[in-house]
């Protein structure tokens, strides 16, 4: 399969992850022409998602985590830092054919499955184009070869009938999947994950997200996958990535991370999720505030306002990202690191 | 028992189309006593808006009530006119809207939105609104310098608060929600549904919660209603529910979520999805997607059977089960 990719492929080191950003930022400016108002979206991101790997971007709404899909898919420029891709800076592309090379390896999968399949083609026709703009190379017949493989592999099947269909005619499921196919067409390395599965039903999602770890073992693509659902990204991912207020605050092993919470964040968000077979009462926490806007901020912790541990320190002095265990790292005042954490060699290439 | 609060009897919703009638609630029989608290649990498309529409009688066309009586302190519903239902709406039945971003008015401030629900109902001065308007937003945990705010200015959290805070103007007996927390986040979820548990347990009145979601009501419901394609499939306490679920759709709906704690466990979902009611299928409407399907249920339509304290709509509990296995 890999062998396939080589029209758009780029040289990289071995141990280059697919895709690394330094010091991601994106802020936005407010109002008119003369405010001075400057929105905080993204500051200082240091995202690594490796070959074959899932990594969960998880956190509230406002946090900043959609903002990162956009830069990743270059939506928007970086107000500031840069992304490589195996090992390329993409800040440099310019030309349409390189913008072009790059969408084709790592495109977007949306959020919202009935608002983005256009209603009026058949469910192909997203996919189709797709083959069309970024596989020139493929003739009438081997695109509908094509189509027919792909609508397979997400398991829309029987796919001769499933590829004359029409949105309508598709439940929610089967349209995000038509969502993945058309992700496929395009043979990515990565694929852009926005809430893939927060529109649909529980009954469905568990097939969706089945569907996201087959698509990484058996055609070896990494995938961002951003959501609030933190039981899903549980269930998913290799890695967890967690997001307060346009701040990384926690990242590492997923199991690691929930297991063992040092952010005062992450444990909030953790004892958030309601859990059945756990018996707690109710009356755990009353009002626990919500995340602030995050305009001409001063320096110090985003979550001081919220955090029960606060001290004096994190009111002017904003947090970095530290190690806290083997490859888990978080970025607070107050989280004590396990023993050993500091040494352990995975840290630094984990962020 | 005392009298319920609520009682539902055969109710049975018709959306009127030129081809074909479209049965979205089909005989749905529910009990409600003073202060309970019944989360109503289903995909989307199952009919449990459309069931908690007809219950509050804010159906419009083309949906009619075809059967069935809805019976509120002693009055049926169905058959008031509008002018007595406006008596009863607001001052003792009030609901909660999904969304509360497109349910508040965003021309008007929440103090003039709230003295608008309370003119149309009651006969109050201008000082007593706004006193009144004060505690009840004190009430969900808003600062009362919000009564003049707009709606814009006000968080996604604080404006589904404050659409709780206007169910609750004249203290009601019984509050219908509509998937309140759907448009929040996991942590501003959390601390609404421990709110309202809260209110309620204060105010006495009583809940219907209609949500997609079963482990968001886990810990504050007292009963589960699980609807699918327009029936209640199975009646149970919540307890009961996630601890041995009786229909194989309740089972399936459980193992459909992952967990954050124990084990990662292999998820299958349900397959397929939930029938056109339109043409729904002529035995069990669950059968095509079920795991335990039997024979009979591809031909016989199962009522609702009573198995201990619960009731599911499955040939398992039926009183011929014998036979059948």
């Amino acid at each position: 399969m890999a062998a396939t990719y080589s029209p758009g492929a780029m040289p990289a080191p071995a141990d280059e992850p697919v895709l690394r950003t330094v010091d991601l930022t994106k802020h936005f400016h407010l109002g008119g022409l003369f405010s001075k108002q400057t929105l905080h979206a993204v500051d200082g991101a240091n995202i690594t998602i490796r070959e074959r790997e899932i990594l969960a971007l998880v956190g509230e709404s406002g946090s900043g985590k959609s903002t990162v899909a956009r830069l990743l898919a270059m939506i928007y420029r970086p107000t500031s830092g840069q992304i490589y891709f195996r090992g390329r800076p993409v800040g440099d592309l310019r030309s349409r054919r390189d913008l072009l090379r790059y969408r084709r390896q790592v495109p977007m999968v949306f959020q919202d499955p009935y608002s983005s399949i256009n209603p009026v083609f058949r469910v192909t026709h997203g996919v189709a184009r797709n083959l069309q703009l970024h596989r020139p190379e493929l003739n009438r017949a081997q695109r509908g070869e094509e189509l027919e493989r792909l609508f397979e592999t997400v398991g829309l099947t029987p796919a001769r009938e499933m590829l004359a269909k029409f949105p309508y005619e598709m439940s929610g499921g089967q349209r995000q999947r038509v969502g993945f196919a058309a992700a496929l067409a395009v043979q990515p390395r990565l694929i852009l994950a926005d809430e893939p599965v927060s529109m649909l039903d529980v009954s469905i999602r568990a097939g969706i997200l089945n569907l996201m770890m087959d698509l990484r073992d058996r055609l070896g693509v990494s995938m961002l996958y951003i959501t609030h659902d933190i039981a899903s990204a549980r269930y998913v991912a290799d890695r967890i990535m967690v997001m307060y207020a346009g701040h990384v605050v926690e990242t590492g092993p997923v199991e690691g991370v929930l297991a063992n919470p040092k952010h005062p964040y992450t444990q909030l968000l953790l004892s958030a999720v309601p859990d059945p077979m756990e018996k707690t009462s109710f009356s755990t926490s009353a009002t626990i505030g919500e995340p602030p806007k995050v305009v001409n901020p001063t320096p110090g912790c985003r979550f001081r306002g919220r955090c029960p541990f606060a001290i004096e320190e994190c009111s002017h002095v904003t947090p970095g990202l530290r190690p806290m265990a083997p490859g888990q790292m978080a970025a607070c005042h107050v989280a004590k690191p396990e023993p050993g954490a500091e040494a352990a060699p995975a840290a630094g290439a984990a962020i | 028992m005392a009298t319920a609060l609520l009682e539902v009897r055969g109710l049975s919703v018709d959306y009127v189309t030129e081809t074909v009638d479209v049965r979205a609630v089909d005989k749905v029989d529910l009990t409600l006593d003073n202060g309970e608290f019944l989360a109503i649990v289903g995909e989307s498309g199952c009919g449990k808006s459309t069931l908690l529409f007809a219950i509050a009688q804010l159906l419009s066309f083309p949906a009619e009530i075809s059967e069935g009586s809805v019976v509120f302190k002693g009055r049926n519903m169905v058959q008031l006119r509008e002018q007595e239902l406006r008596h009863l709406r607001w001052r003792d039945c009030s609901v909660v809207m999904q969304s509360a971003m497109n349910a508040l008015n965003p021309t008007m401030s929440i103090g003039a939105q709230f003295r608008d629900a309370i003119q149309a109902h009651a006969g109050m001065s201008d000082a007593e609104i706004r006193d009144r308007s004060v505690e009840v937003l004190r009430l969900v945990g808003i600062d009362e310098v919000h009564v003049d705010s707009y709606p814009h200015q006000l968080s996604g959290g604080m404006r589904q608060r404050a659409m709780i805070a206007m169910a609750l103007l004249f203290t009601p007996d019984l509050v219908i929600m509509d998937e309140p927390t759907s448009a929040l986040d996991v942590v501003a979820q959390r601390s609404l549904m421990t709110q309202i548990k809260e209110l309620q347990e204060r105010l006495g009145f009583a809940v219907i919660f209609v949500t997609h979601d079963m482990s968001l009501v886990s810990h504050y419901s007292d009963r589960l209603a699980v609807m699918y394609a327009g029936q209640l499939v199975e009646v149970s306490s919540t307890e009961s529910l996630f601890a041995s679920p009786l229909h194989p759709y309740s089972r399936g709906l459980l193992d459909a979520f992952p967990s954050i704690r124990g084990p990662r466990r292999a998820l299958t979902g349900i397959p397929g999805s939930p029938p056109d009611l339109g043409h729904p299928p002529a035995g069990c409407r669950f059968q095509p997607r079920c795991p335990v399907a039997m024979q009979r249920c591809a031909t016989e339509r199962p009522d609702l059977y009573q198995e201990g304290q619960s009731q599911a709509r499955c040939f398992l509990y039926s009183d011929m089960r014998a036979e059948a296995v």
